[in-house]
């Protein structure tokens, strides 16, 4: 490990050989190749796929463009968030300001693609020239007489995570906004599920047999008049990327919503996201309907899970993803196909997150925080890892070295939640694991 | 049950750019910069330029593609990043043991005033350690010009870091442009078989496109030698494809008067290295001036093979000339490449009917008259496009292809159209970096998808289907 970077040994450990905490939650440090993104990113992704919003990108040219659709968020109606509007600064605005560039953007957009709302995301520079945002879009607020939000997420002003705090403040000034709307009985919000390859209509399906009414979906196929209603739900069930938390926590506080931890990746923990939610309701029917669920599912499930744990009984997997909770699903889903974790990290976990980790892995498992591609792939040799499972930034490396690669990201375009997405999780696996391409790289 | 993103006619000015039809310099130089040997590239600003940046990269080439990042904080705005860039580069050294470290500047770090030279500077003058790598820098703010004009800096800035003067030689400088790898793999064949020695800036027909590893490797083989670039002032000449290059980093300046030159041309100026300058050879004609100038340099004439490529090429354009003849095109993409492509599309018969770019050189228009013979006259060529403006005109004009990257496929879906996917990016393909254009043999390959995607739309859409042409 000598050549690492020295400031960075507190954030890896052994299990079994190293007994300290983890250190994590620190800024990256200069002059590493961090797979981390910035502020501008997380709030990008928390509030990407809402759908009949206008995303306007205030900055130069680069963050819009990076942006651009990548990620694999569905929406069962407008498409607008799919398009990557920037006001693409030049250096004229750099010198003078880009007020007037910005109103002009917003309202020429505003007037045509006539969206629900608008969020507008400052980027670093915008921090530096120091552009009143916050009074361009409450004139155009007044103006148009749709919400203009400001997201105030200069790259530079934290890590990803203040990126989702920062989203979650933007949803939290739309909820409460309807005062009109009545809850029906057994109504619930989804908050941190973000839609990818339409997940959150399976999901919605789920509750929906179980009798649970969905209200507003924060982000997943997003509708700005249905976050609106969102402090009308009784329940909030987040989904632990840490990514909502935060919302989930303040709704509490100002509406009294309760709000509960789950988790959609794996058998396990999506039962359990379904489970907890009739016991919350104290509904005796709304558990049997789950049981019977969840039978249903897993009769078909385990049958057609069979033959891929046969082939991958004893092999060993890292993981290197963006949230932790994601991290520990993963640790568990990857258990019921037989595989064994060997090297687990994080861009962004906390120390919660770590020490669980610590104690469902095996001796010797790696737990990192922050990595970058040297160490990676230093962890996947010493550890003869036989699969990685990462995002887009990873592929390579896992590729170029001869191991089978399952992207777990944003970006992916297969639906890896619930009971269906175990089953895509398992054949995605086992199509690498065992294709016979490896065995020119070994 | 999936809504298109509205379809928006209107010919209103927008303020905003929809769907970018181009990407910010530091991306840009970070392609040039990863074709130098040994070299890491340091992007001087905050974390999520160089993140965003990587992975676009990785998307296109699949291939690891390591760029470091001083990663500014708040504080690094305020105070100015000149902790970070220090330990930035302790830290690239530490890791990677690179030969040379290579800063390219962002948005963040030119707005705050940040004076990387000087920093560098200090470094030197500091450090304890031994063996310090080569230093070179570009400055590349992307509201100055778009990624090609970051590209062609960072070419510029290397030269001028490293090339000396020097008695005449024989060899030859190469600079290519933002080609494929396979590209610059075809041009070096092409280089040796004429007899050449030459020295190519960028190079990353290697270091962006590897063979499998047994260990992952820090820096990957392949790259210019700075010892080469050092040759670049005594070389019997130049070639630098591209007309228009980095002139769109002029457009718009307000404070600085700095004139962007690029490598060729400082070349020529300091060392009087003769600068033939040409669009990229895609098509015939184009190829016919690329050899005509190796010829002219050398007192040879053009290896047999390449004679052979030629004639088999001009054979095939007799072959398709009728499914093509009179289709209409849309090309669009970086200014230099759409010149070309639609140099290459004139010639064997297709209608361009829109050239459009997000570059901002404004002269896209004049160099697409001056190359097209054919129908030259009468293409409109639209400078600071972007998609939907391309997909709001396309609706009124509907175009039987689009030539260029992937990132129109979305319109051609919509409007079902084929694409021809060359340039870059290509992120819904494999191989999109091993994509050939260059030369008689990339035209040839240009020429066949062409021709198939129009026998296979005809097919796709007859009641029947055929079997023969
Ligand atoms: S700040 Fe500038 S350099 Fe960074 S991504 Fe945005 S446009 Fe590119
Ligand atoms: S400019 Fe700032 S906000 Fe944009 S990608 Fe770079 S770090 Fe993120």
């Amino acid at each position: 490990m000598d050549a690492f970077i020295n400031d960075r040994k507190n954030q890896i450990l052994t299990k079994g050989k190293d007994d300290a905490t983890i250190a994590c939650g620190k800024a990256s440090v200069a002059g590493s190749v961090s797979q981390r993104a910035c502020v501008f990113c997380g709030s990008r992704v928390v509030l990407y796929p809402i759908a009949d919003a206008l995303h306007l990108i205030h900055g130069p040219v680069g963050c819009a463009a990076y942006t651009w659709d990548i990620r694999g968020a569905l929406s069962s109606g407008p498409q607008i968030h799919r398009l990557s509007f920037t006001t693409d600064l030049k250096e004229k605005e750099v010198v003078f300001g880009g007020e007037e560039r910005l109103y002009k953007a917003l309202i020429s957009l505003i007037e045509t693609y006539k969206p629900k709302g608008a969020f507008v995301y400052a980027t670093c520079i915008v921090g530096v020239i120091g552009d009143d945002v916050e009074a361009v879009c409450r004139r155009v607020t007044r103006e148009t007489g749709i919400d203009v939000i400001p997201v105030m997420s200069e790259g530079f002003n934290g890590t990803k995570k203040d990126g989702y705090k920062i989203a979650c403040g933007a949803l939290a000034k739309l909820i409460g906004t309807d005062t009109t709307y009545e809850a029906p009985e057994y109504s619930i919000n989804i908050l941190g599920d973000f839609n990818l390859a339409g997940e959150l209509w399976m999901l919605a399906e789920y509750y929906k047999k179980m009798g649970v009414n969905l209200v507003g979906a924060m982000t997943g196929d997003g509708r700005i008049d249905d976050i609106r209603k969102a402090h009308k739900a009784h329940l909030n069930i987040v989904q632990c990327s840490g990514s909502m938390i935060g919302l989930a926590k303040e709704m509490k506080e100002k509406y009294g919503i309760p709000f509960m931890k789950v988790s959609y990746f794996g058998i396990e923990d999506m039962s359990d996201a379904l489970y907890e939610v009739a016991k919350f309701f104290k509904s005796d029917e709304m558990m049997e309907k789950a049981r019977t669920l969840v039978k249903e599912e897993l009769s078909v499930l385990l049958p057609a899970l069979a033959q891929y744990r046969q082939k991958l009984e004893g092999k060993k997997a890292a993981i290197y993803v963006g949230g932790a909770f994601k991290a520990i699903s993963l640790v568990k889903a990857l258990r019921l196909i037989g595989m064994k974790t060997v090297v687990v990290g994080s861009q962004t976990g906390n120390v919660d997150d770590y020490n669980l980790l610590k104690e469902m892995c095996d001796d010797g498992t790696i737990i990192v925080d922050d990595s970058n591609p040297n160490e990676l792939s230093e962890f996947v040799k010493q550890t003869g890892a036989d699969l990685f499972i990462g995002g887009v930034k990873e592929r390579p490396i896992a590729y170029k070295l001869g191991l089978g690669f399952c992207d777990h990201n944003h970006e992916r375009k297969e639906a890896l939640a619930g009971y269906e997405g175990m089953l895509n999780f398992a054949k995605e696996v086992y199509a690498s694991v065992c294709s016979p391409v490896w065995q020119f790289m070994k | 049950m999936f809504e298109n993103a509205p379809i928006i006619k209107s010919t209103k000015e927008f303020t905003a750019t929809r769907n970018a039809c181009k990407l910010c310099a530091p991306l840009g130089a970070s392609v040039a910069f990863k074709g130098i040997r040994g070299c890491v590239p340091i992007i001087h600003g905050s974390q999520g330029c160089s993140t965003y940046i990587r992975r676009y990269l990785i998307s296109h080439f699949k291939e690891p593609v390591d760029i470091a990042s001083s990663n500014f904080t708040e504080e690094a705005t305020i105070f100015g990043g000149a902790a970070n860039c220090h330990a930035a580069i302790t830290n690239v050294i530490g890791q990677y043991k690179p030969e040379v470290v290579a800063m390219t500047t962002t948005c963040l770090s030119e707005t705050i005033g940040d004076d990387v030279k000087m920093y560098i500077h200090d470094f030197q003058k500091d450090s304890q350690l031994k063996d310090l790598p080569r230093f070179v820098t570009a400055s590349t703010p992307s509201y100055q010009g778009s990624h090609m004009d970051g590209f062609h800096e960072a070419v510029s800035s290397a030269v001028k870091a490293f090339a000396k003067g020097g008695d005449k030689g024989t060899h030859i400088n190469i600079f290519p442009g933002f080609v494929s790898t396979e590209d610059l793999r075809q041009l070096k064949y092409l280089l040796s078989d004429f007899g050449f020695q030459f020295v190519m800036l960028p190079d990353y027909s290697e270091t962006l496109d590897n063979p499998i590893w047994e260990s992952y490797k820090r820096i990957p083989e392949g790259g210019t030698p700075v010892s080469a670039i050092e040759t670049c002032g005594s070389a019997a000449a130049s070639i630098e494809f591209g007309t228009i290059l980095n002139y769109g980093a002029l457009s718009g300046r307000v404070k600085n008067s700095r004139l962007s030159s690029t490598g060729a041309n400082y070349l020529e100026n300091e060392f009087g290295v003769k600068n033939y300058r040409m669009p990229l050879p895609i098509g015939v004609k184009n190829t016919d001036r690329f050899v005509k100038a190796l010829e002219e340099i050398s007192g040879k004439e053009m290896p047999l093979r390449y004679m052979t490529e030629r004639g088999r090429l001009i054979d095939s354009y007799a072959d398709g000339h009728k499914y093509i003849f009179g289709k209409k095109a849309v090309v669009y993409g970086e200014e230099d490449f759409v010149v070309a492509m639609t140099t290459f599309l004139d010639e064997i018969g297709i209608e361009v009917i829109l050239a459009a770019t997000g570059g901002e050189s404004g002269r896209l228009a004049d160099e697409i008259k001056a190359n097209c013979p054919e129908r030259g006259e009468q293409i409109l060529a639209k400078n600071m496009f972007d998609y939907e403006k391309i997909r709001e005109w396309c609706i009124d004009n509907k175009p039987d292809l689009f030539v260029g990257n992937s990132k129109a496929y979305y319109i051609a879906r919509e409007l079902d159209v084929p694409i021809v996917r060359c340039g870059f990016p290509i992120h819904d393909r494999i191989g999109g970096q091993r994509i050939k254009h260059l030369g008689y043999a990339g035209t040839q390959d240009l020429f066949d998808q062409v021709v198939n995607a129009m026998i296979q739309y005809k097919q796709d859409h007859s009641p029947v289907g055929y079997k023969y042409m």
